[in-house]
């Protein structure tokens, strides 16, 4: 159907697509109801990984898959209000590609690769390739999302994010972080302060660093300080905000070096409470 | 287009909808039911909140042939013909309307958060109606009609 009619707008939860007819932004030809398709609100697991539906909304991934996907149900959890929440997709989020999208920083951070269908078949994009500019995605005209595969908790996540509200808010920037106890990896993604979601490779890299050679994963010992003083600083240097009418790019910059300090403490302080299977 | 959906137990169409019409516009311009209020026309207010299957969603943000089908219930349906649902009665009560233009999605939304958490605390009741904004009574008298609400429920 798409292939058909490369330019129809595809709608799930509407909470993006709704608002641009109904102020008028934009006015399609002709749209695909995608809420209709219930292959799509499915979920499993597939290879060590979930497959998770491009359907499925917020409210199910809270309630159903909070246990497995502990990052992406807290960034779940801060989408707009129960309404929202009870149509908005990830799939949709993906589909926006807005930098500010909630569900991208953890999808980041674990890692999750994104499943395309078209009648040509399917092709499986990493997250970190997905996003190429404001607003822009790798999909092709002919293509849909189907899915995003994303593998459970190895190990504590967090994701915290600023705004004027705990509710209905747009987030001026967030941060999530993924511990992956199994492989002993960090995993990092920013949200609102670059053209794109985007990752700190430096931060991950001198993270592990830290913690390899302190023999920390073993020894759950406790992180220097200073050490996390530096995550922060390279997770803000990672970032590339602007200033716009939710904040200035250096109160971005400060608040993801705070985001960035507190998440790995909270994570690594529940890594060293409980043994992770 | 033609879209058929019960609405409030009955069965309704609405003929010649533009394809990017919203599920408020239906039911407001088409079929009469003025109860769903029309406001931000973005799901910032929830003056829209009505149910889709059962579901609590804003209806300005379901797109008039994803209703095709369905079930929806909106304010209009909460009540037992003319007796006041608990949750209405307690809003009146408790002094929780003044102008009274984001009343009945909170009823909504109230009805929606008691059907599933029967005695929720505050922080619970903050949470649930955070999509709905009010700009008269500054929430104090909402949050004693849903307790109040919680309290008459559970006694009967």
């Amino acid at each position: 159907m798409k292939a058909a009619h490369p330019d129809a707008l595809p709608i799930a939860g509407g909470t993006d697509v709704m608002v641009e007819i109904n102020f008028d932004r934009s006015r399609p030809d002709s749209v695909i109801d995608l809420a209709s398709v219930a292959e799509l609100d499915d979920w499993g697991p597939e290879d060590g990984y979930l497959r998770i539906g491009a359907g499925v909304t917020y409210t199910r991934i809270i309630s159903e898959l909070g246990d497995r996907l502990p990052g992406l149900a807290m960034a779940s959890r801060t989408v707009g209000s129960p309404q929202i929440r009870n149509r908005g997709t990830v799939g949709g989020n993906l589909g926006s590609a807005s930098p500010a999208g909630d569900a991208h920083p953890p999808l980041l951070a674990s890692k999750a690769v994104v499943e395309l269908a078209s009648s040509a078949g399917i092709r499986r994009i990493p997250a970190r390739d997905f996003y190429v500019g404001p607003k822009k995605n790798a999909m092709r005209k002919d293509e849909l999302i189907a899915a995003f595969l994303i593998e459970p908790s190895n190990g504590p996540q967090q994701f915290s994010k600023v705004g004027t509200r705990n509710a209905m808010v747009i987030a001026v920037c967030s941060f999530a972080l993924t511990l992956d106890a199994k492989r002993k990896r960090v995993g990092t993604g920013i949200g609102s302060a670059a053209p794109t979601p985007v990752t700190a490779g430096e931060a991950e890299a001198f993270m592990q660093g830290v913690l390899d050679e302190g023999g920390l994963w073993e020894k759950r010992g406790e992180i220097d300080p200073s050490a996390l003083v530096r995550f922060g600083d390279l997770v803000a240097a990672a970032a590339r905000p602007i200033d716009d009418v939710r904040g200035t790019a250096a109160y971005r910059r400060h608040a993801l070096a705070v985001l960035a300090r507190r998440t790995f403490a909270w994570a690594w302080d529940e890594y060293r409470r409980k043994s992770v299977a | 287009m033609k879209v058929t959906f019960t609405v409030n137990g009955q069965r309704v169409s609405a003929d010649e909808v533009w394809e990017g019409e919203s599920l408020l516009y239906i039911l407001r311009e088409r079929l009469g039911l003025y109860g769903s209020k029309n406001a931000c026309e973005q799901g910032e207010c929830g003056s829209c909140s009505v149910y889709v299957d059962g579901t609590l969603v804003c209806a300005c943000l379901v797109l008039g042939g994803q209703a095709q089908g369905r079930d929806i219930v909106t304010v209009e349906g909460i009540a037992d013909g003319h007796a006041l649902h608990p949750v209405q009665q307690a809003f009146v009560e408790a002094g929780a309307v003044q102008c009274g233009f984001c009343t009945p999605g909170l009823i909504v939304a109230a009805h929606d958060l008691l059907r599933h958490t029967p005695e929720p605390t505050t922080v619970e009741i903050r949470e649930a109606l955070a999509g709905n904004i009010c700009r008269c009574t500054g929430y104090a008298k909402i949050l004693d009609a849903v307790h109040l609400a919680a309290e008459r429920m559970a006694s009967t």
